[in-house]
Order: C-alpha cells, then structure tokens, then sequence
C-alpha cells in the first residue's frame, strides 16, 4: 500500500513537472512499454509484466510479431502526429505574440497525402496479419483431438481417440482461499487462481487439435503461451489447434474469456506439455484406469449370470 | 435556476412560461428540456461511476475483498448500461437540444413536444434498471452486452432490464427525428448544409445512426424475452436456433453505437479548437466527408467484436480489412485539428484544455484499436484488459472530456456567467492525470493475460491492478468537483458581459446575448449575421 502510494507518488511528481503531463505521460508510457519489448520475455515480477510473450508455438510467436509490428509503426505514427500537436501547442500560443493566419484552412495536396500514406501504411499491415489467419485456420493434418467442453465452472477433456475423459477444475487450495474472508493470503497460494486439479495432457511437437463446445452458456478456451482463444459455444463444436515447439514441455496457464457466471474467473486452464513418450504412457495408464474404473460394474453381473446358468 | 433575462424580454414571455414544477413536467423549451438530459446524465454518470468505484475497490488486491462474484458482474453489468445509456448518450442529447436550434437559426426544435416525451421517458426507464438491484436474484449480472444463453440465467430482473431497454431506445430514436427534422426544416434561410457549424454536421449523422440501430437492438432483446419466457428458440442451438446471431445482431447496433457516443465529441472538438486557434477549422469538407464515411463504414465492422467465435476465414477477414479502413477518416479528422492549430494563436482556457486532451488520448484509444483489428493479435487481446483499456480511452477522455470541454465551452452562453477557471483547471489537470494512471496500466493488464470481468486474478497483476484503482478512486473524487463548478457558477458566478464570451469564438450562438433568451431566433438571424457567424 505504501509502496503503491509512493510510486503513485512519484507518478504524480513526474506529472506535474512536466508542462504537458499527459503527452509526456503518453510518451514516457511509450518509452516503457518500448523498454519492455526489449527485456527478456519471461517477466517475474508484476511492474514489469507490460508485455504480451513470444510464447511457444510458431503461431504464438507470429503473434507476438505481428503484435510488435503494429505496436511499433503505431509508435512512429504517434511520435510524429502528437509531435506536431506539441510543436504548435509550443509555438504557436498567443501569449509568445503568435498571430493567426486565418487562410490556412485548404490544401489539397497535404490532404490526399495524408489519406494515401495511410492506406500504405495499412496494406503493409494487413499483409503478414492475413497470412498469418490462413494458417491459423488450417486445421488438417493433426495429430490427435481432443474435445473440450466448457461447462458452470469448468472445463472436461475428452481424448475421442484413447476413450480418456475427465473434469479439470479450479485446484483446492486457490477455491479455499478465493472465498470472502477466507483469511488466507492470495501469495501463500500457489499459482493462485491458474491452477487446477486434473490438467491437459499433450504431447510435445504434435499439431493438437481442439474440438471446442460448451455445456450450458458460452465459454471460451484461451492459453496464451499457445496463442490460441476460441470460443465454446452450446450446440456448436469450434476447432483449434496448437503444436508446441518440441523443446518446450512444461505446463502453461489459461484462463476462460468469455463471461459466463459467478465464477468465469474461477475455472482456469492448465496444459501439460509432455514428451511424446512420457504423453503415450500417461495416456495408456488413464484409459486402462478409466476402463477398470467402469469394469467392477460389469464384472459382478457377468459372475451372476454364470452363478444363474450353473445353478438354473 | 437562475435565469437572468432582460426586462423586456422577461415581460414577453411572462405570461406564457409555466413557473415550479409545471416548468419542467410540462417543458417544451428546448433550452429546458436540454438542461434537464444534462442535469440527469450528471446523476446517472455519478451513479455509474460509484458501480466503477466498487468494481475497482474490489479489483484493488487479489483475494475477494468486498463483494461476492455475482454481485461484482452486476456492478461490471450496470455501470456499462449506466454510462453509455445514462450518462452519455443523454448529455449528446442534452447539448442537442440546447446548441443545434442556436446554431442553424431556429426558434426551437421541430417537435417540441415529442421532445418532452423522449426526455421524461429515460427517469423511468432509469429507475426501472436501477431497482432491478434489490429483487431476487439481482441486478442483470451478463455484461452489457447482454450475450445468451448466459443473460438467460438472469432471474427476476430480467424484463426490468429488457423493458429499460426498449424505453431507453425509443427515447433515443424520437430525440434522434426530432434532430433530423429540425436541422432538414429549421434552418434559416442563409444556413446552407455546407455552412453549419461540425457539432450540428456530426449531430445529423448521429440521429442517423441512431434511427437505423436502436430498432435492431430492439428486435435483439425482444427475441431474448420471447426465448425466455415465450418458447422461442431464436438463441438456443437445442431449438435450432444460434448464440451467435444474438451476437451479430447485438453487434451490428452495438458498433455504430458507439459511433453515436463518440460522434458529438468530434463536433464539439472541431467547434472548440477553432475559437481557441482563432483560426477557422482546416478542411471544413473533408471533416464533413470524413464523418460521413466513418458512419457507413461503422455499419460493415461489427464483427470485429466476435473474432473468437469461430467464423470462417472469409468472413474474418472481411471485418479485419473493413476495421482497419476505419482508421483512414479517423486519421483525417486527427490531422485537421492538428493542422487548425498550426499557424494558430492559441490560448488555454479550460475548454480548450479539454479539446487537447482528447486529442491526444482519443489517439491513443484509436492505436489500440487498430491493434485490436488485426485478427490473429486479437486472439490474445480479445476479453482481455487490453480491450477494456482501449474502450475506456475512447469513451472517457473520448466522449466524456468531448461532453465536458463542450460545456465549459458553452456554460457561459447558457447561464450568462463565467465558472471559476482556476477550479475548472483543476477539474482538468486532475482528470487528465487520474485517467491516465486509471487505465494506461490495464494495456499492460490485458498484455500480461489479465482476462476481462473477473473480480479476482492472479498475484503476478497485483502491482499494476493497484495503481490502476488508486486512478480510479482519484478520478472518480475529481468529477465531484465538476458540478459544484456548475452550481457555483450559477449561483455567484461573475456576469458575462459579451456575446462572444471567448474571443476566437465564430456561430450564430455567439449572435446572442449571454445567457441566450427564453426564446431565441423568434425572427431568423439574417444572411448577415449568418456570414459574420459561419468561419468558413
């Protein structure tokens, strides 16, 4: 809280020094988001998480470039447009004996300029973006699918080729302490609200693909290491998919991002990314698992009947 | 409030104005009934921003502090429905009503007493919205946006906020003919199209939109009531019917919606910046063109709201292209008040202030949505704090610093006193700098992953949450001072001695005595007048 007030503080010094506080704040803001596409992309502590991150698929990474790209020509455009706001703002006052010269007020030339080099600027944006959505939406060729259903409060995982299915819900320890007057401290909690019970299992390097649908309102699947979100829609099934680069296993963290009830902040999204082999074996052990898991059932009926057939 | 008109002017319309409370139940003066949309929009943007104040106490830390989740999306839910159609769309229409008939000429609006009834409809319909906190179930909690099947889980509120809804559409659309009627019939003789002032231009294509949208947004909640409670299907796959089409209807109405909000700012600005460049508004036709095609073009970009529903890519595409052309007339307007101030004599009174602010941060809410309309970056922008940044910087120091600055512009013409500068200048200075410290960290919120309408999130956003609230609760302190400004300077501001007030200022409102007469224009102002009037 002190800590805050002090960098609120010192915000504010900042602000009233300067003479045009909100164009300096827009540029020193600039500056630092600049700075920040700079730093190492894996950001630890909360100020100097600014940026989105390259993340770990191709597509993720073309993302973050089409992002930065547009980022940065918006930045040039800036640089030059508020600059000459302030350049007038500057020379032209009444107060420094600035006269009005009332005839400017046509010319043609400049305003067709003005209206061509921005339609440039955009073909030279629109380009890679739209390359970028072709791939994007070429969903052949994959590897394995996976439906996921988004339901009030979660999400279920259905692996159509293995017969794996199961809930992945918001993990205990964050639905403890996200209660009103829980006494516990979000910082104790380990990745606090971005953890769950039963995550996503995937294996490394493969196209993955994603059947997304909802349950009961609309949801919507987004890990932004993958640079994917798509929505879940009841009585429809989106497709999504994603290839982690194949040295990058580990676990990633979303979040679901489409209001959808009380606790559309408390149903995250955890993936984790395996070898292929460890994925295969992991995948074996949970359909045996689930098979035995629904077996007993069976088994006592089938031992009745012999019983019945021996004895009858 | 006071109103100081000249003796003889007084004794003509003594007998004819109603006094108390008939004034104002039965009003048809539009300089009346404007007052009191300004007057209302001012308590529901106070209302609307104690719902912000809530959202952002509780957003202030990790860890649920105040408020239960549902409760927390009610307050996200009602502020938007409380700003945009209570706050902001009531003030446009407010200073319509007081500025469009002065400006063109006329003795009043064409319709005056339909526009009574647009004006009185919007308490009720107010406090039906408003009591739909206290039933069971609580107020709508789906977003503004109003999506199904979620919206449908609404409980008892749900026809209060259906019904408010459609009240609050038909006002606009009768305001929004009363409008159009009364600059197409009203206009003096020597007031040709290409010679009335921007805020009246921007004010025509306004009503325009309004009447082409708000009947969609009818159709689209009416057929959310007939699902809900009349076995319809429109929005339910189960009956053959498609949440989405909720969304593209909602939509089509939604982004020309937001058009509407931010339209009058243009106006205002491009009425403001000249007086204080004391120089004529560069590009008068291309302003005009220019906000004409920023209107057409908002009819063929709704889907840009929907990039993550799943459309084919034809259709993606679409939008991503028609989205990002919008940013061509907008850049145009952008560098035509630029170019005003160019070779200008500028001077920085409090309006003024207001104009410049906006300008550089209505640009800043412009970059982020051209960032927002390239599809693939918007996969990871979309229902983020990026989103909320970028709506935010459009619509606060977008349309509110446009109503602001056009009423610090104009406050003089009406009550026929000066405010106190140096309190007005500190409305600004703390306005400009909370609004900044308020949203600019949620850019790097919704860039670091910080979903949007969530009362609760990870630790790694705690620091930038923070300082975002602190904004929030400075902001929100600093518009108190606004109207004790205005009550002040009616009560003991000091008298205004000139037409003019300002000394760039051009337009047949500064043809008229401060404060303008009961009934102004009775005899249309002159091709003269009109001349010495027009800047361009």
């Amino acid at each position: 809280m002190v800590r805050a007030r002090a960098v609120r503080h010192v915000m504010m010094i900042r602000a009233k020094n300067a003479q045009l506080t909100n164009k300096l704040g827009s540029a020193v803001s600039f500056l630092g988001l600049s700075m920040a596409a700079l730093a190492p992309a894996h950001a630890e502590s909360g100020w100097s998480l600014l940026n989105m991150t390259p993340g770990v698929t191709e597509i993720s990474r073309k993302i973050y470039g089409l992002h930065m790209e547009i980022f940065w020509i918006c930045v040039a455009i800036a640089v030059i447009v508020f600059g000459a706001m302030i350049y007038s703002i500057i020379t032209y006052r009444k107060s420094k004996g600035a006269v009005a010269d009332v005839t400017l007020v046509h010319n043609t030339t400049v305003e067709l300029i003005w209206t061509a080099v921005p339609v440039a600027i955009l073909i030279f944006m629109a380009v890679p973006a739209a390359r970028t959505l072709v791939e994007i939406e070429d969903v052949t060729k994959t590897d394995l699918s996976i439906k996921v259903t988004g339901f009030q409060w979660g999400w279920q995982y259905d692996y159509l080729d293995n017969g794996v299915s199961f809930y992945s819900h918001l993990d205990r320890k964050s639905n403890k302490a996200r209660e009103l007057a829980s006494g516990i401290d979000p910082n104790t909690v380990e990745h606090y609200l971005l953890n769950v019970d039963k995550p996503l299992v995937v294996p490394v390097g493969s196209k993955v693909r994603l059947l997304i649908t909802g349950a009961d309102v609309i949801h919507s699947w987004w890990v932004p290491a993958f640079g994917v979100k798509k929505d879940a829609i009841p009585g429809f099934i989106n497709e999504a998919w994603f290839k982690v680069d194949t040295d990058k296993p580990g676990l990633y963290r979303g979040q679901c991002a489409e209001l959808c009830g009380r606790d559309h902040g408390f149903m995250p999204i955890v993936v984790d990314v395996r070898t292929k082999e460890d994925f295969d074996a992991w995948v074996k052990a949970k359909a045996a698992e689930q098979k035995q898991a629904e077996a007993p059932g069976a088994a006592p009926a089938q031992a009745e009947a012999t019983a019945s057939t021996t004895t009858g | 409030m006071a109103e100081q008109h000249s003796h003889a002017a007084e004794h003509a319309d003594h007998d004819h104005k109603p006094h108390g409370w008939r004034r104002w139940v039965y009003a048809t003066n539009h300089k009346d009934i404007g007052t009191m949309y300004l007057v209302f929009s001012c308590i529901m943007f106070f209302i609307g921003g104690a719902m912000a104040m809530v959202i952002r106490a509780e957003l202030f830390k990790p860890g649920m502090q105040l408020v239960d989740p549902q409760l927390f999306n009610s307050m996200t839910t009602m502020h938007a429905l409380m700003m945009i159609f209570g706050a902001v769309m009531p003030a446009w229409t407010g200073l319509a009503n007081w500025m469009v008939p002065l400006q063109v000429g006329a003795p009043d609006m064409a319709l005056p007493r339909l526009n009574n009834f647009s004006f009185w409809i919007l308490p009720f319909a107010f406090c039906l919205l408003l009591s739909s906190l206290f039933v069971p179930g609580g107020a709508p909690a789906g977003g503004w946006t109003m999506y199904p099947p979620l919206t449908l889980q609404t409980g008892a509120s749900f026809p209060m906020l259906i019904f408010s809804i459609h009240m609050m559409g038909v006002s606009s659309i009768l305001g929004a003919i009363n409008v159009v009627v009364t600059i197409m019939n009203l206009r003096a003789p020597g007031m040709s199209l290409l010679r009335m002032p921007l805020f009246v231009w921007t004010w025509l294509i306004t009503a325009y939109l309004l009447i082409a949208v708000m009947p969609v947004l009818a159709g689209a909640v009416t057929m959310m009531l007939t699902d809900h409670y009349f076995g319809t299907t429109f929005f339910t796959a189960a009956g053959g019917g498609d949440p989405v089409m909720f969304q593209h209807i909602f939509w089509f109405f939604g982004h020309p919606e937001v058009y509407i909000l931010i339209l009058p700012a243009f106006g205002v600005v491009s009425e403001i910046i000249p007086t204080f460049s004391r120089k004529p508004l560069f590009g008068y036709e291309a302003m005009v063109y220019a906000t004409a095609s920023i209107a057409f073009l908002s009819f063929i970009v709704w889907a840009h709201h929907m990039f993550t529903v799943g459309m084919p890519l034809a259709a993606e595409l679409f939008f991503m292209l028609s989205t990002m052309l919008i940013a061509i007339p907008t850049g145009v307007k952008v560098f035509n008040w630029t170019t005003t101030m160019f070779k200008g004599s500028l001077t920085f009174e409090p309006p003024m202030l207001f104009a410049l602010a906006f300008l550089f941060m209505f640009s800043i809410g412009g970059f982020s949505g051209l960032m927002l309309a390239i599809v693939p970056a918007d996969y990871q922008y979309q229902d983020t704090y990026f989103v909320v940044a970028h709506f935010h910087y459009v619509l606060v120091p977008g349309a509110i610093f446009g109503i602001m600055g056009g009423v610090y512009y104009w406050l003089p013409k009406w009550v026929g006193n000066m405010y106190d500068m140096t309190l007005a200048k500190w409305h600004f200075w703390l306005s400009t700098i909370f609004v900044n410290v308020l949203f600019f960290p949620q850019h790097f919120l919704g860039l670091a992953g910080m979903p949007r309408r969530i009362p609760d999130y990870a630790v790694q956003f705690t620091d930038w949450n923070m300082v975002s609230s602190i904004g929030g609760f400075g902001f929100g302190l600093s518009q108190l001072l606004f109207p004790y400004l205005i009550w002040k300077c009616v009560k003991s501001g000091e008298r205004v001695t000139s037409n003019k007030v300002w000394e760039g200022a051009h337009g047949l409102e500064w043809e008229l005595p401060s404060p303008a007469p009961y009934h102004s224009w009775q005899e249309p102002p002159s091709d003269a007048v009109i001349a010495r009037g027009a800047f361009h």
